[in-house]
């Protein structure tokens, strides 16, 4: 999912409306009940289309079970999760993907929060800018992939033309490392504006008061940015960092259109792809859904404890 | 100084964004060709340009003109259903006091959260079971699914701007909390649910892995999907030319939401992101 918001539900907004005393209970379960059958539908779909796919994942998992016989699906317990996670190709995989994650979201950090500094300041042209940034943002992901795919290839592409240490006849899509460049430049591209959209948020909730107050203390430009803007919007920073990973991690599409998984480029998702709609073994990509799955619940914790200890050791400075 | 850093980082950010937009415009006036035979290299279409032929050939295609009525068709719909889904969520959870608000937040940002690929397979056993696989419907589900979280948050975060004085004087004056919802909530939030539903209908119209897994013919496969399987005449180089006219052809209703709701969908994208 390249396209999630990070506004957070009111959970503290007025409450609802109160009556007299001897009305509360009646009209609290009036209240309770109309809640309930607002979110109902919404829960049920919501459900619908995760929560039985995936326990039927987890069955699914502990069978030898293929599309090509069906027949002959046998229950053979752990032996598709022992089979992945002990196969090289797997922890590859994992490796692969997390390289994607972490360089993808440094750069992107880096890169947004300078665009967001740009259309914080920037008084003319906003509407201008405001539509472009969107432009990478909506596109099809699918479309930039083909973008900067034709664009990296030697025989039609501009970009070995234009680098100037690169020969003309380098192929991109020929070794492992360009070629998850090219992934990850397309991923960046694509992904950034979202990023600086974010940061702009939270860029917007620093007080300019107390930037001034720097200034007048003779606080430099940049000390003024360390000390002062980025402590202040650590929430937003940790919000479009977890977010974007998230989604980093899940990276798929990219792959799919540049290198179809070939030279080394393969992530997680396309590997659990791969293996239950490519070559019809539902048991074992349905293993890999569920390590997938838990893998995702993994990083979501790792981020979340990262950031809390970087949150206690900015505090404690 | 300041001024010319200012104007330089504009030029930056706008080329960073629209300089893969033109040069894929570009490569969609190439000669088929020229891109084949790698004779025209250049940023531009030099000796190679042919006009408009590409986006006949392309417009001509009955698969691809399929696609387009697909994900026009499969994105409307599911939009339509889930910001109606969620219009009724957010304000229960802005609004009302219930059992079981915490447990639809979890459930929400989980989902948000949750890797698609990972579904891939039981759905694809799934809908293949009860004859989804391959409609329209196969398709509007999971993307109500997967748009409900986004817009649930969005919308929440409009509502908490309304002037609620105005819902408790509906109701002082006689209303019920549903007539109070319907007759004085439902126009004050019009505009945030308009922003929600631009953002879910980029979600479904970027969509691929459901695209490409829970479709196999031109019965309900998208565009995003189409674009991927698109063989030219010869199938072992990918038509570039006519890819890049395809391309141009899917962005072109992004661009126009775009260029009419730019104010709206920052506004979406950025309301309530840092407040608690």
């Amino acid at each position: 999912m390249t396209s999630a918001t990070v506004a957070t539900p009111a959970t503290d907004a007025g409450k609802g409306p109160k009556s007299a005393p001897p009305e509360v209970s009646d009209r609290a379960r009036h209240e309770n009940r109309l809640g309930q059958r607002l979110v109902a539908p919404a829960v049920v779909v919501m459900l619908v289309v995760t929560a039985f796919p995936i326990m039927r994942a987890l069955y699914l998992s502990l069978y030898n079970y293929s599309l090509t016989a069906p027949e002959d699906r046998q229950f053979i317990g752990l032996s598709n999760y022992l089979t992945a996670l002990t196969d090289t190709l797997f922890w590859r995989d994992i490796g692969v993907t997390v390289l994607y994650m972490v360089v993808t979201v440094a750069i992107e950090l880096v890169i947004g929060f300078a665009f967001a500094l740009v259309m914080h300041r920037v008084i003319f042209a906003r509407g201008l800018i405001r539509t472009s940034i969107l432009i990478p943002y909506g596109i099809i992901t699918v479309v930039s992939g083909f973008a900067w795919q034709f664009a990296f290839t030697y025989q039609n592409g501009f970009v070995n033309g234009w680098l100037p240490f690169i020969e003309d006849d380098f192929n991109w899509f020929g070794d492992p490392v360009p070629a998850v460049i090219a992934i990850m430049v397309s991923e960046i591209w694509k992904t950034t504006p979202f990023m600086s959209l974010l940061l702009l948020a939270g860029l917007a909730q620093v007080s300019e008061d107390m930037v001034e107050a720097a200034k007048v203390d003779g606080a430099t430009w940049w000390q003024r940015l360390w000390k002062v803007i980025l402590p202040n919007m650590k929430a937003a920073i940790m919000v479009a960092v977890l977010f974007r990973a998230l989604d980093a991690y899940r990276i798929f599409d990219n792959i799919f259109v540049m290198t179809a998984g070939a030279q080394g480029t393969e992530s997680i998702s396309f590997l659990t792809y791969r293996q239950s709609i490519e070559q019809f073994q539902l048991g074992m990509g349905s293993a890999l859904a569920v390590l997938l799955f838990l893998s995702v619940l993994l990083v979501a914790f790792l981020i979340v404890k990262m950031f809390k200890v970087d949150l206690a050791q900015a505090r404690g400075e | 100084m300041r001024k010319i850093g200012l104007v330089a980082g504009v030029g930056a950010v706008l080329v960073w964004c629209l300089l893969p937009v033109v040069w894929i415009i570009s490569l969609s006036f190439k000669s088929q060709a020229a891109v084949s035979g790698g004779t025209d290299p250049g940023f531009l279409p030099l000796d190679s340009f042919t006009g408009f032929a590409n986006y006949a050939d392309v417009l001509a295609d009955d698969q691809f003109r399929r696609a387009i009525i697909n994900s026009i068709g499969i994105s409307l719909i599911a939009t339509l259903l889930s910001v109606m889904i969620a219009t009724l969520a957010a304000y229960a959870i802005a609004r009302l006091e219930f059992k079981g608000k915490k447990l639809v937040l979890t459930t929400a940002l989980a989902i948000a959260m949750f890797p698609v690929v990972s579904l891939v397979s039981p759905l694809f056993d799934l809908w293949r079971t009860i004859g989804l696989y391959d409609t329209w419907p196969g398709l509007i589900l999971p993307y109500m699914s997967f748009t409900l979280p986004l817009a649930i948050w969005t919308l929440s975060a409009f509502f908490r701007e309304i002037p609620w004085e105005m819902e408790q004087a509906a109701q002082v004056d006689g209303a019920t909390s549903w007539q109070a919802f319907r007759k004085v909530i439902v126009p004050l939030a019009a505009p945030g649910v308009f922003t929600a539903a631009i953002l879910t209908f980029f979600f479904a119209w970027n969509d691929f892995v459901f695209g490409i897994t829970l479709t196999s013919t031109e019965n309900a496969r998208p565009i995003p999907a189409a674009l991927s399987f698109f063989v030219g005449p010869d199938p072992f180089q990918r038509p570039a030319g006519l890819l890049a006219a395809a391309a141009v052809v899917a962005t072109i209703p992004i661009v126009l939401i775009v260029l009419v709701f730019q104010r709206k969908i920052v506004a979406g994208l950025t309301s309530g992101a840092v407040k608690g």
